[in-house]
């Protein structure tokens, strides 16, 4: 059995943090938990802290790049094999870890993500998301030169090649997106596993349609950028 | 004419011995004060020396010599503060990479000290 380091990165997730961390311990008990506190002002450390896992708290908020890194970081130092990221706002299913692991455990990818649009099912995004989701993975299925259907999932399996990568550069506002370009240009093996998605349980979604928008462009700049820089 | 010579050279003046004061000082990093120095003493140059600037002028096509000034100031301008946004990337990468150390470090440090389930309800 690989050891499996979870890495939640939960930025004022009081509500759901701790619903999340049983829903983990519920179905993959195996794996240990890492929650990384980027800078929040509510008690989302303190929760997660009393449930017993570990929690490393951000002296200030870095973003999800820097908080992910973090995990990262953590998972090469105490040479985990795998390491997983699972959203803090209880919107994954910890029942689908299991699945999300296979193609890593049998060696056939580096990194897997988890995908809402590869098998139907009833989410449904708000319409300018839909549209972002599909220029997103159009344009990234033409760099990666394989099909991706959902390039800004933060379920995602890493493996031991993938830690040591993303401990030592990982992009920084909005990774999901870039990363994949970056592990593409590392040579490293990108696959895509089905999911489905629950409601938020909790919070606030930090997305509105004025930063949906800037998103998109901000990180369209930086996957042509990262085309050009110097390997 | 003459004004014009004397307020550009003041004002060149001004900058190259603020810059040498507050490197005196210790208030500003040689590092960070290369590009003020030679801005400053480039400008002092062509505000003294009307020839000069005059030249310089003629070759670049400028009909009137002192807007050459403004170009060039415009100039150092823009590199040194193309200066700083390399500075300032390159300073935020390190202060996350602080920030991550920190969060790390402070989880060891309470796991070494066995109070992690005291700090719990504390913060």
């Amino acid at each position: 059995m690989p050891r499996t380091l979870i890495i939640i990165p939960a930025y004022n997730e009081q509500e759901s943090i701790a619903g999340v961390i049983r829903d983990i311990r519920t179905h993959f008990p195996a794996g240990d938990i890492l929650v990384v506190d980027d800078g929040s002002c509510d008690r989302t450390a303190s929760i997660a802290r009393a449930s017993g896992v570990s929690v490393a708290s951000l002296p200030f908020n870095v973003g999800i790049g820097g908080a992910m890194q973090t995990g990262f970081r953590y998972a090469a130092r105490r040479s985990y094999d795998v390491a997983l990221q699972f959203d803090g706002d209880g919107q994954h299913l910890a029942e689908e870890i299991g699945d999300l692991l296979e193609p890593i455990s049998e060696g056939r990818a580096d990194i897997v993500v988890g995908s809402r649009f590869l098998e139907p099912n009833n989410y449904r995004a708000p319409f300018f998301r839909r549209l972002g989701i599909w220029i997103f993975s159009t344009v990234l299925s033409r760099i990666l030169g394989m099909r991706v259907t959902d390039t800004t999932s933060g379920f995602r399996v890493a493996n031991d090649k993938v830690i040591r990568f993303f401990s030592r550069s990982y992009p920084e506002d909005y990774p999901e997106v870039e990363s994949l370009v970056l592990l593409h240009r590392a040579g490293l093996r990108i696959a895509e596993a089905p999911i489905r998605m629950r409601e938020r349980r909790g919070g606030r979604s930090s997305i509105t349609p004025v930063r949906s928008a800037y998103y998109m462009v901000k990180v369209l700049l930086a996957v042509f950028i990262d085309l050009l820089k110097e390997r | 004419m003459d004004i014009l010579k004397v307020l550009a050279v003041a004002a060149s003046a001004v900058v190259l011995v603020a810059v040498v004061e507050l490197i005196r000082r210790g208030r500003l990093k040689e590092r960070y004060s290369l590009l003020w120095l030679f801005s400053g003493i480039v400008m002092l140059a062509l505000s003294l020396s009307r020839d000069l600037l005059e030249s310089i002028a003629r070759i670049v096509g400028i009909f009137y010599p002192p807007s050459l000034l403004f170009l060039i100031a415009f100039i150092f301008l823009l590199l040194i503060t193309l200066h700083f946004s390399v500075i300032i990337s390159g300073l935020s990468e390190r202060n996350r990479q602080l920030a991550q150390e920190i969060a790390l470090l402070r989880m060891q440090v309470d796991q070494l000290h066995g109070r992690q389930a005291k700090t719990a309800g504390s913060e």
